[in-house]
């Protein structure tokens, strides 16, 4: 028996000329926390929307907990909890209303059960300050809570969040993304963002799509190596540093790519690229010594997510 | 079965509850009772004809519902769509087709609600003289199957559009082109060009000739399946109109 609670193969989507979503793949095994990152018009709503059965494929498999989708849709919806972009709910209704209204649809039959799961959900989500309000007399992150929970109320397998965090101030952000990490633990979750820290936060996995292609599936650790964005050990010196010096140099650290940059008249920077296996402090630190070069700072720098992510949508 | 019944009672309960929990029930009804008693008696002239029976009160009624079935029936979809919510409806485990009967219903038995309300002045005509109770019984099942086919269509109309105003207007002025579609004016404009058949199809497709006839006392069965087979017809076809406008 597979792991993959959402096993999705070669899905295809356009809306007329338009190609949103062209061939991908994408499984999601349970204790995942899946990141969908991606322009804007990129294929991330459409690519979620298919994974709920909110739109059919034009080709291509998803099987969830191996049913198939589009065979047995009602199994399979019965173990997705979606929140569609910009959760949407029925502003007319009370927060627990709905909330209980959304429970019973997806199956939660026993009044003590869905009593149980209400309470749940008011507790974990912070929504017992306004439980008997009406959604639509709420602020913009409680909405985007109430959203949350009505996906979480019948405690799904596998979860399907579409820029939860938007609209959210930082503290609630946080509580989200602890929240989201608690859950995980069980779960398949897939989240969509524009906030690439977000995914450094609660992702195990980033997947970058643009254009309706998948660029990039991994690790957000990961996600620089395939690139030409190496790390580089950026070093401060209280010297000028000449022509000459820098020859010098530049000849000392032959397999690496060097770069010298004037600050001012009384500080210069000297950027090695490479990363902590080939480039050792202690050695560099005597090579410049040796030249009578006075070290200020030295530290390595990482190729940020954002510009791995610009990289990798732009030049592919 | 059972749980197939039961997810459609919780979107029709959903949906029922939803005309009072803002001022659109109490203002229909207040609205429909006014206007069906006042019609009655001042444009009816109920007094005057002194008759024991209720037609002055439901010859009204296709005109009345051509307006208020809209008014009721228009943000069924239409609403949805623009809010977003219809994505959380499909995604839920249930089938359009319970959807769609799930809201129908719910406006529908609203609409049986306002006619129940308005029994006081069957009970007047009982009291003032000896009407046919069994017209008058008839003449309300009429009303109520039309009333259900003006609220199909526009369930199934508002389903093309994200805008409620759309959504009124277009159901309106379908169901108008329904009302007249026995009237000569219409049918001599479609004859010039159209084959006899169609012109007979047009013909009988009017909801006035249809509802005069239950009205009649005639419990004239062809009339009450022509009203219930627009129903589903109508119906089904919005569940066709789900599938392919969800995503628009």
């Amino acid at each position: 028996m597979s792991t993959k609670l959402i096993d999705a193969n070669n899905l295809i989507k356009s809306f007329g000329n338009f190609v949103a979503v062209d061939n991908i793949d994408l499984a999601v095994n349970r204790g995942e926390v899946v990141g969908f990152l991606g322009p804007n018009g990129a294929g991330k709503s459409t690519t979620m929307k298919m994974l709920t059965g909110f739109l059919e494929p034009d080709s291509g498999k998803i099987l969830i907990n191996n049913i198939d989708l589009k065979l047995y849709p009602l199994q399979a919806k019965q173990l997705i909890g979606y929140l569609p972009e910009g959760a949407p709910s029925y502003s007319d209704m009370e927060v627990s209303e709905f909330l209980s209204f959304v429970g019973k649809m997806r199956g939660i039959d026993d009044r003590n059960t869905l009593n149980n799961r209400l309470e749940d959900m008011a507790n974990q989500i912070n929504l017992k300050d306004v439980w008997n309000r009406p959604i639509e007399t709420l602020s913009k992150g409680f909405k985007r809570r109430v959203g949350i929970a009505q996906a979480l109320i019948h405690d799904p397998d596998i979860l399907i969040l579409d820029e939860p965090t938007d609209g959210l101030d930082p503290n609630q952000k946080h509580e989200m993304r602890n929240l989201i990490k608690t859950i995980s633990k069980n779960k398949a979750i897939v989240i969509s963002t524009h906030i690439l820290e977000e995914v450094e936060a609660v992702c195990s996995r980033a997947v970058i799509i643009a254009n309706g292609k998948l660029l990039a599936n991994e690790k957000p650790e990961n996600l620089g190596k395939n690139l030409n964005q190496k790390s580089v050990m950026s070093i401060l010196v209280s010297n000028k540093i000449d022509s000459t010096i820098s020859k010098e140099i530049k000849a000392n650290f032959k397999n690496n790519k060097i770069e010298v940059q004037t600050i001012d008249n009384s500080y210069c920077k000297i950027l090695i690229e490479g990363d902590e296996k080939n480039l050792e402090l202690n050695k560099i630190l005597t090579q410049l010594k040796k030249q009578k070069l006075n070290v200020v700072e030295a530290f390595f720098v990482r190729p940020s997510l954002d510009e791995i992510f610009r990289v990798i949508t732009q030049n592919k | 079965m059972n749980t197939y019944l039961n997810k459609t009672y919780i979107i029709f309960d959903r949906e029922l509850k939803g005309y009072f929990r803002t001022p659109l029930a109490s203002i229909f009804l207040l609205v429909f009772l006014s206007l069906s008693s006042g019609m009655t008696f001042f444009l009816g002239r109920f007094f005057e004809r002194d008759q024991a029976d209720l037609t002055a009160f439901f010859s009204w009624h296709p005109w009345l519902f051509l307006i208020l079935m809209p008014a009721i029936g228009m943000r069924l979809w239409a609403e949805e769509r623009r809010s977003g919510t219809i994505e959380l409806l499909i995604t839920l485990p249930v089938t359009n087709t319970q959807l769609v009967i799930g809201k129908f219903m719910a406006s529908w038995i609203f609409t049986l609600i306002a006619l129940i309300l308005s029994t006081p002045i069957w009970i007047t005509v009982n009291y003032l003289g000896d009407p046919d109770n069994n017209v008058i019984f008839v003449s309300y099942i009429g009303s109520w199957l039309m009333a259900g086919a003006f609220l199909a269509l526009t369930s199934c109309l508002s389903t093309l559009t994200k805008n409620q105003v759309i959504a009124f207007i277009i159901s309106s002025i379908s169901g108008f082109i329904l009302i007249m579609a026995g009237f000569s004016l219409i049918l001599s404009a479609v004859r010039s060009w159209a084959p006899v058949w169609i012109t007979e199809t047009i013909g009988s497709m009017s909801f006035l000739s249809h509802f005069s006839r239950i009205q009649m006392g005639v419990f004239d069965l062809s009339s009450l399946i022509f009203f219930l087979s627009m129903i589903i017809l109508c119906l089904w076809i919005n569940i066709q109109l789900v599938q392919i406008k969800k995503a628009d």
